[in-house]
């Protein structure tokens, strides 16, 4: 029981990071970096909880997160592929863009500084916390069934061939054809979009949106994606180890045995540690972050 | 990264053009354009985006803005306020406008602020109560440049030695660093009941307000004394000296300088170290001047707006300076204009500026090209 009860709040708390990680490893593959993930979560959270307040409907919100998680990634697109901007700067700035907004309109939509009124989510009340309510959130499924098509999109379908072209060597896949920026436009939406249903799941879930409520949680998607060197499946798992260990922090409050700040630390030093090789180097996609000069 | 317009120095002419000395008024026009026409561009368009955002709220743009000019610049209090947040903003811009210069990017600065205060906060414990500050000052240096530099040079390293991208890097040691801090002071080292440390026993630096009464209540002291001096000595060592221009030349072309027989892993790692070492400097306004003690989150956002800050300023130390008043008044003013419109309206216009500035430099630089070889085709 204890297991299955461990098993299902790492579920829970994966679930947010397999949508951004997903996302996130799509736009990293096409050469885009994937600073931004934060930010889409962030906005995406809002505007599910504001649609879903209005319309009254989970279902609402969902399609809002795509929205606007869509609209930040397609800011970003067009500043870093139609202007060629600094892709880390642009990030910075959207990460940075989507806390202001989510806060100005918190204050003009709810006259609050720190969280909405209740927004309906998917939950089923009083079923509890068990695997059972987990499952009765079709977020949880669409999450798991995002992985499983992300993958299946980038390593069995034309567009992920390109995907991945544009971002190992953008000036071969232009010279075979390949339209290089709309294949990028189309993969940053998509992560954004993603990312912002990793949004919604939070403030669905806890059925509000407080202040900057997804807390780094796009940083250790990003972690993620690289653990798992820009392979969706590897990293899902890195997802899944991550969620673990902020499972057991959770689990062993109170207990002097780890203090929780070091459990915390874990997904940094595990990313810092396989960049720099130790243990088999991550090695990112060739054109990642670079300007292209077509 | 390294190949983008963005991070390549500005102000400077190709060196092939410096012979004809009509050239080279030219081409410091074209170089002195590039870097103010990108910023003003940024500045106009958060003001349109300032107006939609103060309209929606049903306010007038003018009476926000006078507003905001009123409690900042206006009395003695709010300008005091500014200094305070310029201080720390012109470190933090500092030294992510050094990691520029040499092609690097220094997202870490927020957490090597903190270590750099949270050292000089131990070694203010350290010593014994009752030294001049004057004495103390080399001691608080050295700490908050040893507690940024550690952390500066932790990617720095990564980075020369194993090619690990440093924005990747000092991302994530954001987290660690913050975590780590925050292990110490929580378990350690706190006064009970806060999540500060116990005060600094000697050497604290005065405030502006010991010097003038109007300023009372501000947060301003004498580490802006030394933030200026920063950036003067930054000046000097990056145009006036071999080092300066060893690093320059890494960030403008790697391959070229490693050829020219720069050893471009040490220039790599040191220009990380000393940027957050500069970064530590800053948490000295804070620890040395304002409260005396280190605390939990102090330095929150003060390293991302450095990079506003180092991007505006287009990482030239005069620039930074401007820029940081720049940011630091756009921070307090959104506490003046809290009663009209959410001082939340600084975030957005904050982000605003960065973006259009970030999209606007190569934009700009294409436009004034384009301009000038059309001039002399026609």
């Amino acid at each position: 029981m204890i297991l299955l009860a461990f098993l299902a709040q790492t579920l829970r708390i994966a679930i947010p990071y397999l949508f951004a990680a997903a996302g996130g490893t799509l736009s990293e593959r096409a050469g885009l970096i994937a600073l931004t993930l934060e930010g889409y979560m962030l906005g995406g959270a809002f505007c599910a909880a504001v649609a879903s307040y209005q319309a009254g409907s989970p279902w609402i919100g969902m399609l809002a997160a795509l929205a606007g998680g869509g609209a930040l990634a397609l800011l970003y697109a067009v500043c870093t592929i139609r202007f060629r901007a600094d892709q880390v700067v642009v990030g910075i700035a959207i990460n940075l863009l989507a806390i202001g907004l989510t806060r100005f309109f918190l204050r003009l939509l709810f006259d609050s500084s720190s969280n909405s009124p209740r927004v309906p989510g998917f939950q089923v009340e009083g079923s509890g916390t068990g695997f059972g309510a987990l499952l009765q959130n079709p977020l949880v499924w669409i999450g798991l069934v995002t992985v499983a098509l992300v993958t299946w999109v980038l390593y069995r379908t034309p567009f992920g061939l390109r995907v991945r072209a544009v971002g190992e060597h953008p000036a071969a896949a232009a010279s075979v054809g390949v339209p290089v920026a709309r294949v990028r436009y189309l993969a940053v939406a998509a992560s954004g979009m993603l990312a912002g249903l990793g949004g919604a799941y939070l403030s669905l879930d806890q059925h509000q949106f407080t202040d900057q409520m997804t807390a780094g949680r796009g940083f250790i998607a990003l972690a993620a994606i690289i653990f798992g060197r820009w392979d969706p499946r590897r990293g899902a798992l890195a997802c899944l180890l991550f969620a673990a260990a902020e499972t057991l922090q959770i689990r062993l409050q109170g207990s002097e045995a780890l203090p929780s700040q070091f459990v915390e630390m874990i997904p940094y030093v595990l990313t810092i540690v396989a960049l720099a090789g130790v243990v088999g180097r991550a090695v990112p996609p060739a054109a990642l972050g670079k300007t292209t000069t077509e | 990264m390294t190949s983008d317009p963005m991070l390549q120095p500005v102000g400077e002419a190709p060196s092939i053009a410096a012979t004809a000395s009509a050239e080279k008024r030219v081409s410091r026009r074209t170089a002195l354009e590039e870097a103010i026409i990108p910023p003003l561009v940024a500045l106009l368009l958060a003001a349109v985006v300032g107006d939609a955002l103060i309209l929606s709220f049903g306010q007038s743009p003018g009476a926000v803005y006078k507003l905001l000019l009123d409690g900042t610049w206006g009395n003695a209090y709010g300008f005091g306020q500014v200094l305070y947040k310029a201080t720390t903003l012109t470190f933090t811009g500092l030294a992510v406008g050094l990691g520029l210069r040499a092609g690097l990017f220094n997202i870490g600065a927020e957490s090597q602020l903190a270590a750099g205060g949270f050292v000089a906060a131990l070694a203010g414990l350290l010593l014994p109560a009752g030294i001049p500050a004057l004495l103390c000052l080399p001691v608080y240096l050295l700490a908050a440049a040893l507690g940024g530099g550690v952390v500066g040079a932790v990617p720095g390293v990564l980075k020369a030695r194993f090619g690990a991208h440093e924005v990747i890097v000092t991302i994530m040691l954001n987290f660690v660093v913050l975590a780590l801090l925050n292990y110490l002071v929580s378990a350690k080292l706190h006064v009970p009941d806060t999540l500060h440390t116990p005060e600094l026993k000697s050497g604290a630096l005065p405030r502006l307000s010991d010097l003038a009464s109007p300023f009372h209540g501000s947060a301003a002291n004498a580490t802006i004394l030394l933030a200026i001096a920063t950036a003067i000595v930054l000046g000097w060592y990056l145009f006036r000296t071999r080092r300066g221009f060893e690093l320059r030349s890494v960030g403008l072309q790697p391959a070229a300088a490693e050829y020219a027989g720069v050893h471009v892993a040490g220039v790599t790692w040191r220009a990380l170290a000393v940027s957050g070492a500069i970064a530590g400097l800053g948490g000295l306004n804070y620890v040395l001047g304002y409260k005396h003690y280190y605390e939990e989150g102090f330095a929150t956002g003060a390293g991302f707006l450095g990079i506003a800050v180092a991007l505006v300023g287009r990482s030239h130390p005069a620039g930074i300076v401007v820029a940081a008043l720049l940011f630091a008044t756009l921070s307090q003013g959104g506490l003046a204009v809290n009663a009209l419109v959410p001082k939340q309206m600084v975030d957005v216009l904050q982000a605003v500026v960065i973006l259009a500035v970030a999209t606007s430099v190569p934009e700009v630089r294409r436009l004034l090209r384009d301009a000038r070889a059309g001039g002399l085709g026609r």
